[in-house]
């Protein structure tokens, strides 16, 4: 059980905010953290990973304090030993992959377990390559398997997957939940990408202005309580076009392009750029074998 | 051959300890949040704006044995700083200590957070992530600092002069040689003197700027 309270002030670009955090992560659970950029979500991961510090609170980690403002107790950094994957690239340059991980080892158990690891995320073959040698989805895999290799009680991942195009980052979602089935580690996510957080994640806090606005399951959260669709998709607006009384709606998602009609109820509030779930019930797709 | 011998002693010397007190020091001053570090900054960067006589002039007033800390070096620790070698080691040390720590601050401040908060979380101490991921990182930087702290100590005068004076053997460095040539007429020896220092600090630096252009395959 994580237990987090905590208050710390932040700079934001429409001024002074609290980030005043107040809840419980089970253990074992994968959270997400869902928010707009400059909401919180970062900061938030870094107070849990020492990397900051609030300016009052608790923070508790399986039985072990990590933090009280009261009794001045704060465990540095290093102690927490957070696995932590960083939006960036965070790999060492000057080290190669199989470097970057054995820097990440501390006995000879963890050493060992590093060649399993190549071989689960599909690197075999890239341990002698130098970072910039390797693309995106690979370097965040490596930084994966580094933050993973010294068994971390938590493991924080600060939208590792928004600098990569489309099909790394659906490959390198599998991935993460593999990690999660094979380590059962309790993970926090931080993401904005509503199809993420919809594939991923059991439980997620939005987080505005420093808030926690709402929390429960993705569907909970994202989908209104009287669409029970039989199937949906997270998509992005890019045209909305009047046609007579009705609106055709272009959106982006996934990898496609798609066309639909909506009302003008529908679209109210919308525009270019809004994430919306189209959903469809009491209708049935036909699947079809893609030609390759 | 002796003057010439000292010039590379001194700056030899100078250098490894300017190497190991500039990477503290600019560590410091690029991570601490105390304000006082901007005190040390200008501090470190004065022998840049200030002539050459004037730091020699207050070394040799504050190391001069009819002062405090003059007197006490010598009664008690047996030391005379001022006309020694050693007084040429302080004075150069000061008087080139931004020439090493300027471009290792650089260095540092362009240097991701990213990757130092990353060896943090895997549980690594300041002092690892320091000589294990910072330094390995920016070579450049700290090629740069030794080539600069070592070729400003060739080329020093004022400094020298007013802490050393000209006593062969001991202070007397190439570029007081040639000025003690100079004013005996002797044209031939100070223009040997000045041919080496000319065709030295011409090779450093070429091989300075030729190695600095793929600096991370030297090593």
């Amino acid at each position: 059980m994580i237990k987090l309270r905590f208050k710390k002030e932040m700079h934001t670009p429409q001024g002074k905010e609290w980030l005043d955090i107040d809840l419980n992560i089970p253990k074992g659970e994968f959270v997400t953290l869902f928010g707009e950029s400059g909401a919180g979500k970062t900061t938030f991961l870094r107070i849990l990973a020492g990397l900051t510090q609030p300016q009052e609170g608790y923070i508790e980690v399986g039985g072990e304090v990590w933090f009280d403002s009261r009794k001045k107790i704060n465990i540095p950094v290093q102690q927490r030993k957070t696995g932590f994957v960083f939006q960036e690239n965070s790999l060492f340059p000057h080290m190669t992959v199989l470097e970057n991980l054995e820097y990440a080892c501390g006995d000879k158990k963890e050493h060992r377990s590093i060649s399993e690891w190549i071989a689960v995320m599909g690197l075999k073959g890239l341990e002698a390559q130098k970072p910039d040698k390797i693309s995106g989805g690979q370097k965040q895999r490596v930084a994966l398997i580094r933050a993973l290799i010294s068994r971390p009680k938590i493991l924080l991942l600060d939208e590792p997957l928004s600098d990569l195009d489309t099909n790394a980052r659906l490959s390198l979602q599998d991935e993460i939940i593999k990690v999660y089935q094979k380590t059962g580690i309790t993970t926090l996510l931080v993401s904005h990408d509503l199809s993420e957080v919809l594939k991923l994640s059991k439980k997620v806090f939005v987080i505005d202005r420093g808030k926690i606005a709402r929390s429960g399951t993705p569907q909970e959260v994202f989908v209104n309580n009287d669409v029970s669709g039989k199937f949906k998709f997270t998509g992005q607006i890019i045209e909305v076009q009047k046609d007579g009384v009705l609106n055709i709606l272009t959106l982006s998602i996934g990898n496609n392009v798609v066309k639909v009609v909506a009302s003008d109820e529908e679209i109210a509030g919308l525009s270019i750029g809004s994430k919306v779930i189209v959903a469809a019930k009491a209708f049935n797709p036909l699947i079809l074998s893609q030609k390759k | 051959m002796q003057p010439l011998f000292l010039t590379f002693k001194l700056a030899l010397i100078v250098t490894a300890i300017l190497l190991v007190i500039g990477v503290p020091l600019a560590c410091w001053i690029v991570f601490s949040r105390s304000r006082f570090k901007y005190v040390v900054e200008t501090l470190v960067s004065m022998p840049l704006v200030l002539p050459p006589t004037v730091i020699g002039f207050y070394l040799l007033i504050a190391f001069s044995p009819q002062y405090f800390l003059g007197h006490f070096l010598q009664s008690y620790l047996g030391v005379r700083v001022v006309f020694s070698f050693t007084g040429l080691v302080i004075g150069s040390v000061l008087f080139s200590l931004p020439f090493m720590v300027n471009p290792i601050k650089a260095g540092l401040q362009s240097f991701p957070l990213a990757l130092m908060e990353a060896s943090y979380c895997l549980g690594k101490s300041p002092w690892e992530t320091l000589h294990r991921v910072i330094l390995p990182n920016i070579k450049p930087a700290l090629l740069t600092g030794i080539v600069m702290a070592f070729a400003h100590t060739i080329g020093e005068f004022g400094v020298v002069l007013m802490i050393g004076g000209n006593i062969p053997g001991e202070t007397r460095l190439a570029s007081i040689a040639i000025y003690n040539e100079v004013e005996a007429l002797n044209y031939h020896t100070a223009g040997l003197y000045a041919l080496v220092l000319v065709l030295v600090s011409f090779f450093i630096l070429l091989v300075f700027y030729y190695l600095n252009r793929k600096p991370l395959k030297i090593f």
